[in-house]
């Protein structure tokens, strides 16, 4: 008999949204010892599925119709207090964020040693806690015991979850995309632990995330959802290598995949270089002990005409600071950045003007990237007429940007809360356009958007990047955009470029431990994702 | 716009707020109508009941009419409101706007003027402007604009510390505007909402402060204000309590329905609040 089996669950959401359900006569098992992964873009339903389970459905969202049989008990029948016993017990779940998922004010061992006696297990904490912390690897779990949570990197945090929901042996685990805040090396680390777990202990894994990659990374069985429905269902390999349903084909599809292609060096004249460049950040006031972080220091590189490079690394590497060292809205200590044969460092505000116009930047959150208050027109014209463009040319070429980025020119006189994610980013890339840079800096451009929306984004900057003959300066964490888009990568670790070079050479013959560490981090990275551009 | 007035609907006591201000509005542009002549003029026996001799609010110790009084002298405190609360925004805003976009010395510089202004009582403060350049309508306004711009600076920092770093003024900056056209044009726009809501409850406390410095007689004395005339009745309080009564209830009205509109204004503003608030 299976561990979990949600049988035409139905959750109604409430009236005036996009679709009458939030999911629709969803069913799927979840058997012990089994990691399902539930995959689906934002707001496809899946963590609606996963709180259903947990029975922590707000009251806006009821359940309609369906059972959620749970070893031989229905969930949905229970009393909030027999449920309470059960979650943590034997039905537990780790959260997406584990920066917010910890009471910061309560030390680690104590919110462990707090789920245990919640559910009359405090008996032997003092033991039970340390051993807890070593079962999800964590070194030194005595000392890691008496931290509080901000002592602790992303990656520990989430195993600090891990061991509380672990606590009490559950037979069940949800784990709601646990590894999307973290880094590549954090993530694989996280992925192993639960492979392990689930293996060692015959725990079930109902496992969500957006990420076909973490998908071939731990599945056993995989269910693709869209728009709240379950489309396609069955055996990991069979999903990922052979899939039946368009949906799952488009997602698939839209998998950058690892293998980058062989690419002509780029031989033109050097159009940006980046030398001695220093960025510390000073923390302290005029009291007490101040603490220095050396955001960038020792990151040289050049850029050639035409060419696109790709800077990867991880949260806190330094590669944001970096490109905004070059388009100085970071200023660095010291350092030459040579555009064109002119040090742009020294140059007053004035200066720097006419340079503007030449280096353009694309940011990373489309939400917060376009002003709300503005017409997506009057964004895109704005950077020309403050250059001296006539208005009124300035606004018919932000049509024609408009069109040249896939958006019809309906959207220059609506406001951006009006547009999807992946529309604000294309509205992004036409006022960066606008302006006709020769460079163009690209901070995580893809980063806060669906698979798909993705693959849409990046095809658009490949096309126009051709067309106009863009230099690009491309900054990344996903290894597997970077491989996608990038002549060259520099992959920059704790403020310092540790390895440079074309990108194939790169992936194929990684010099640098902290490379190849990074490599062997992407998830998936013994899948390659099927061709189905003939087949589709 | 109109989904802004269907969030402010939401709000019943908002609503009301609004309906006596603009009553009272109404009242202060019809005063010459309603009660032609100057409010100083005698119409009648002093110490008349209302009621009596056709006063509808009875009349005043030189015998003039309370409700005159109180009609021409709405017309005072709400422009002394509004004139005042400009002022202190011209102030706030420019300093606030200079203190959050610079930040580092600037930012020191002017928080600590601010606090400078912000331990001094504001009350006593206004009286001693008012007594140095002698009592007049434009002293008045000055002395009440001077001590109530801190709390619109500090809001204002506030702000254009958070957006500042926003994505969206940092694109303005790659776009190579000047700073003085991103302030304009990018930060303050999205920093409105607070200012909005501020601003309506400054005027209501510039019309208590202008009210509170009439009654100790630091009004301009060619004016009829509310003050003044709740300051003329103090005296006689149990021999003609509605000298003083009436007035006090005009501006208790009117500063409630200041208020109500500011909280209205507040919820419809922040769509996100007010959607939680009427959720719960």
């Amino acid at each position: 008999m299976s561990l979990l089996s949600v049988e035409n669950l139905t959750v109604a959401l409430p009236p005036g949204g996009d679709r009458p359900h939030a999911v629709e006569d969803i069913t799927l098992t979840v058997d012990p010892g089994e990691i399902l992964c539930v995959v689906g873009e934002s707001g496809s339903g899946k963590s609606i599925t996963a709180n259903a389970v947990m029975g922590l459905l707000p009251r806006s969202l009821p359940v309609k119709t369906g059972r959620i049989r749970f070893e031989g008990q229905d969930l949905l029948d229970l009393t909030p207090e027999a449920m309470r016993r059960l979650r943590g017990a034997r039905l537990a779940m780790i959260f997406q964020e584990p920066m917010t998922a910890l009471n910061p004010l309560m030390r680690v061992g104590d919110q462990i040693a707090e789920a245990l006696r919640v559910h009359g297990a405090g008996g032997d904490v003092a033991r039970r806690v340390p051993e807890l912390l070593a079962a999800v690897n964590l070194p030194d779990p005595a000392a890691i015991a008496k931290s509080h949570p901000f002592r602790l990197s992303g990656g520990q945090r989430q195993r600090v979850m891990i061991a509380m929901a672990l606590a009490l042996e559950p037979s069940l685990l949800i784990a709601d995309e646990p590894t999307t805040a973290l880094d590549v090396t954090a993530q694989m680390q996280i992925l192993r632990l639960v492979r392990e777990i689930q293996s060692r202990r015959g725990t079930g894994v109902l496992f969500i995330t957006h990420d076909f990659g973490v998908v071939a990374e731990i599945a056993d069985r995989v269910a693709v959802m869209q728009q709240g429905r379950i489309v396609e269902q069955g055996p990991a390999q069979t999903v990922l290598n052979r899939p039946q349903h368009p949906y799952t084909r488009s997602l698939i599809a839209a998998v950058p995949h690892g293998a980058p292609p062989e690419r002509p060096a780029a031989g033109g004249e050097t159009i940006l270089r980046v030398a001695n460049v220093v960025k510390t950040y000073r923390r302290g006031g005029w009291f007490g002990t101040s603490a220095t972080v050396r955001a960038v220091h020792d990151a040289d590189f050049t850029l050639a005409k035409g060419e696109t490079l790709g800077v990867v690394g991880e949260s806190g590497s330094g590669k944001s600071t970096l490109a905004r060292c070059v388009v100085r809205l970071v200023e660095p200590e010291t350092g030459e950045i040579t555009f064109n044969g002119t040090n742009l460092r020294p140059l007053s505000r004035a200066a720097w003007k006419p340079y503007r116009q030449r280096i353009q930047m694309v940011f990373q959150d489309p939400y917060a990237s376009l002003n709300p208050r503005r017409k997506v027109g009057e964004t895109i014209a704005e950077g020309p007429i403050t250059h001296g463009v006539p208005r009124e040319v300035a606004l018919d070429r932000a049509r024609e940007l408009l069109r040249l980025v896939q958006l019809d020119a309906g959207a220059m006189d609506r406001y951006p809360h009006e547009f999807s994610g992946g529309q604000r980013q294309r509205i992004g890339i036409a006022r960066a356009l606008a302006m006709e840079p020769e460079l163009l800096i690209a901070d995580e451009p893809v980063s806060a958007l669906d698979v798909s929306v993705q693959a849409q984004v990046l095809a658009l900057l490949a096309e126009i990047r051709q067309r106009l003959g863009l230099t690009m300066l491309f900054i990344t964490h996903d290894l597997r955009v970077a491989a996608q888009v990038c002549d060259r990568i520099a992959v920059m670790q704790r403020g310092a470029i540790v390895e440079q070079g074309p990108t194939a050479q790169v992936f194929s013959s990684p010099q640098h431990p902290y490379t190849q560490q990074l490599l062997d981090s992407i998830p998936g990275r013994g899948w390659t994702p099927p061709d189905l551009s003939q087949a589709a | 716009m109109r989904d802004f007035w269907r969030r402010y609907r939401r709000n019943k006591g908002a609503v009301l707020g609004l309906v006596i201000l603009f009553l009272v509005i109404l009242m202060a542009i019809l005063a010459p109508v309603l009660f032609p002549g100057s409010p100083w003029d005698m119409v009648s026996a002093p110490f008349m009941p209302p009621g009596e001799m056709g006063l509808l609010l009875g009349s005043d110790s030189l015998g003039r009419d309370v409700a005159a009084g109180i009609a021409h002298g709405a017309r005072i405190s709400l422009l002394v409101g509004a004139v005042s609360t400009l002022a202190a925004l011209l102030i706030g805003v420019t300093l606030g706007a200079v203190a959050g976009y610079l930040g580092g010395f600037a930012d020191d510089a002017v928080m600590r003027f601010t606090e400078f202004f912000q331990t001094i009582p504001s009350f006593v403060l206004a009286i001693l402007l008012v007594a140095i350049f002698n009592p007049s309508i434009s002293s008045v306004v000055f002395a009440i604009a001077v001590v109530s711009w801190p709390p619109v600076a500090r809001v204002v920092r506030a702000e254009f510390l958070s957006l500042r770093s926003r994505e969206f003024v940092q694109a303005a900056e790659v776009l190579g505007k000047s700073r003085l056209s991103i302030v304009l044009t990018d930060i303050l726009p999205n920093a409105l909402s607070p200012i909005v809501v501020l601003a309506s409850l400054m005027v209501a406390t510039a019309i208590l402060l202008e009210s509170a410095l009439s009654f100790l007689g630091l009004g301009d004395p060619n004016l009829m204000t509310w003050g003044f005339l709740i300051g003329a009745g103090r005296s006689v309080i149990r021999l003609a309590w509605w000298m003083s009564v009436f007035p006090g209830i005009a501006i208790f009205l009117t500063v409630l329905a200041l208020n109500l509109v500011g909280e209205g204004l507040s919820d419809a503003l922040n769509p996100r609040l007010a959607r939680q608030r009427g959720a719960a």
